[in-house]
C-alpha cells in the first residue's frame, strides 16, 4: 500500500520548481547571447506592432480604470485623517511608481505571453521550428530575441501611456465626483512627481516586458502534445510571467525605495 | 559501382528517460543513391533522421556529412546546409505565402533580393508541378497534396546535394501519394542529389528507393538493394513488407 509522505512530495516539489528554474535561466542565457549575430529586423518591427499598438487600447482602459478606483479609495481612507487633499499626489505616485507598471504588465502577460505561447507551441507542435533549423536559421535569433527585444522596449512606452491615462482617470474621478477644483489637482500631480519616479517605474517596465515575452517564448518553445500541450503552453506562460512579475516588482521596489 | 559515403551514422545511441530508441545504430548513404529507412512506428527511423539535421544530440556516437561530424543544435553547420528537407506534416510556415515560404532560406539565410528569390521560387512551384497563381496563397489554402509539393518545392529551391523525405505519402490518398512519389523521383534524379526517406508505405519504397535499410528495435536489422526486399532475403523483412504481423 503507497503511504503518502509529506516530507517526499514538498523534496519532489522543490526540486521540480529548481529545475524549471534553472531550464528559464538557461532559455535566457541562451536568449542573451542570441542577441549576437544575425537580426531579423522585419520580425522585430512586427512584434513591435503586435506587442505594443495593438496592447494600447487594453492598458490605457485598464489603467483608466485603475486610476480612477484608486482616487476614490483614497478619497475613503484620507478623509479619515483629514487628509482628503492628497488625493491627487498620491495617485499620481501610486501610478507612475507601482500600478502603472505592474497593471499593464499583467495586462500583457494575459495578452502577449500566452499569445506568443500558443503561437511558438503551435509552430513547434506542426515541425515549423524544426524546419527554421533544417533551413539553417536559428530559432532562438529568428523567434526568440525579435519578441523578447520588443517587450523590452515597448513595455516601457505603453508604461508611460498607462502613467498617462491612469492620472487622468483620478482626475476624471477627483473633479467629477470628489469636487476638487481641476488646476489644483493637476498641479498637485505634477508637483508631487519626481524625475527618478517616472525613470524607475520605466525601467520596471522594461524588465517586465523582458519577463512576460520571455516566458511566452520559454513556455511555446518547449511545448509538448500537439493541442493540448499547446493550450497547457498559453497558461503556463501566463501564470509564471504573473508570479515573476510580482516577484521581480518587489525587488526592484525595494532596490529603488 | 559504389559511390562515396557521403552520410554516416556511426554507432548512434539515443534514450529518452528510460526508453532507448537509438541502439548503436550504424548506417550509411551513398552519393547520388537514394536510401529509403523502413521499419515500424516507434523504432527510431524519425530520431535517426533528425540526429542527421542536428535536431537531436546523440548520447553516444555521432553523424558525419562528407566525413565531417554534424553538429548538434549548431543551424551553421556546414553539412546542414547542403540538405533540403520535406517533413511529414509539409511545415510550412502559417505566417507567409507559399512563395516566401519556399523562398526562405534564400530570402532570410542568402539574402537574396525578393524579386529574384520570387522568381527562384515560382521556378521551383513549376518543376513540382504547382501554378505560379499558387505563390501567393496562404498555405492553409491547399489542398494536402499541394501543400507537400511546396514544402518539396522548398527543399529543392537551393538544389541541395542532399534530400531528407520523412513520411512523404502520410495522410495522403493512393493517387496524390503515387504524384508525390513520381515527383521525388524526379527531384532526386534532377539534382542527383543522396536522398535519404522514412516511410512505412511500400508502394513509395518501391518507388524511391535504390538501397533499403529496415530499422528495429534502434538497430539496422538488414540492408541491402531493393531486389533483396522482394525476393525476400530476410524473414522479418518480408514479413513487415508483406504486411504479415508474425503471430500465427
Amino acid at each position: 500500500m503507497m503511504v503518502f509522505n509529506p516530507v517526499r512530495a514538498l523534496g519532489r516539489g522543490v526540486l521540480s520548481l529548481l529545475r524549471s528554474l534553472g531550464a528559464m535561466t538557461l532559455f535566457a542565457s541562451f536568449t542573451l547571447r542570441a542577441l549576437i549575430g544575425p537580426f531579423f529586423a522585419g520580425q522585430f518591427v512586427q512584434q513591435l506592432g503586435r506587442i505594443g499598438f495593438l496592447s494600447l487600447p487594453v492598458v490605457g482602459l485598464t489603467a483608466l480604470f485603475t486610476g480612477a478606483a484608486l482616487a476614490l479609495n483614497i478619497y475613503v481612507g484620507g478623509e479619515r485623517f483629514n487628509a482628503e487633499s492628497f488625493v491627487p499626489n498620491i495617485v499620481a505616485l501610486g501610478i507612475v511608481r507601482e500600478l502603472g507598471p505592474v497593471i499593464a504588465a499583467l495586462m500583457l502577460a494575459g495578452r502577449v505571453s500566452s499569445g506568443i505561447a500558443a503561437e511558438i507551441g503551435a509552430m513547434r507542435a506542426t515541425e515549423q521550428i524544426d524546419a527554421l533549423h533544417t533551413l539553417t536559421i536559428d530559432p532562438m535569433r529568428y523567434l526568440v530575441v525579435p519578441r523578447v527585444l520588443a517587450g523590452v522596449v515597448v513595455m516601457p512606452l505603453l508604461v508611460l501611456v498607462a502613467d498617462v491615462i491612469g492620472i487622468f482617470g483620478g482626475f476624471l474621478v477627483g473633479v467629477t465626483t470628489l469636487e476638487f477644483d481641476p488646476t489644483v489637482y493637476v498641479r498637485n500631480s505634477a508637483d508631487i512627481l519626481e524625475r527618478w519616479d517616472v525613470v524607475s517605474g520605466l525601467i520596471k517596465a522594461a524588465v517586465f516586458g523582458f519577463l512576460l515575452t520571455l516566458m511566452g517564448c520559454y513556455h511555446g518553445y518547449h511545448a509538448q502534445g500537439g493541442a493540448q500541450g499547446v493550450g497547457r503552453a498559453a497558461t503556463h506562460a501566463v501564470v509564471s510571467a504573473a508570479m515573476l512579475i510580482f516577484a521581480a516588482n518587489f525587488i526592484l521596489t525595494s532596490m529603488f525605495v | 559501382m559504389t559511390t562515396p559515403v557521403k552520410i554516416a551514422w556511426k554507432s548512434v545511441t539515443k534514450r529518452f528517460g528510460s526508453r532507448t530508441v537509438l541502439d548503436g545504430l550504424s548506417l550509411d548513404a551513398h552519393e547520388g543513391r537514394s536510401l529509403v529507412v523502413i521499419g515500424g512506428s516507434g523504432t527510431g527511423k524519425s530520431v535517426m533522421l533528425k540526429t542527421a539535421l542536428g535536431l537531436i544530440a546523440p548520447d553516444s556516437g555521432h553523424v558525419e556529412i562528407d566525413g565531417e561530424r554534424v553538429r548538434p543544435g549548431d543551424p551553421s553547420d556546414p553539412g546542414l546546409g547542403q540538405i533540403g528537407m520535406l517533413f511529414q506534416s509539409g511545415a510550412l510556415f502559417d505566417s507567409l505565402t507559399v512563395w516566401e515560404n519556399v523562398a526562405f532560406k534564400l530570402l532570410k539565410a542568402h539574402k537574396m533580393k525578393r524579386a529574384e528569390a520570387r522568381q527562384k521560387a515560382v521556378e521551383a512551384l513549376a518543376q513540382v508541378d504547382l501554378e505560379p497563381d499558387v505563390a501567393s496563397r496562404a498555405p492553409r489554402e491547399l489542398s494536402g497534396g499541394m501543400l507537400k509539393r511546396a514544402s518539396l518545392a522548398r527543399a529543392i529551391v537551393t538544389r541541395p546535394a542532399i534530400l531528407f523525405f520523412d513520411e512523404p505519402t502520410t495522410g495522403l490518398d493512393p493517387v496524390t501519394a503515387d504524384v508525390i512519389n513520381r515527383l521525388i523521383v524526379r527531384q532526386v534524379r534532377s539534382l542527383g542529389a543522396t536522398a535519404v526517406t522514412i516511410t512505412h508505405d511500400m508502394a513509395s519504397m518501391r518507388m524511391i528507393a535504390d538501397e533499403v535499410a529496415m530499422i528495429e528495435n534502434g538497430t539496422i536489422l538488414w540492408r541491402g538493394p531493393l531486389e533483396g526486399v522482394e525476393s525476400c532475403d530476410n524473414p522479418a523483412v518480408c514479413r513487415f513488407v508483406r504486411g504479415e504481423s508474425g503471430n500465427s
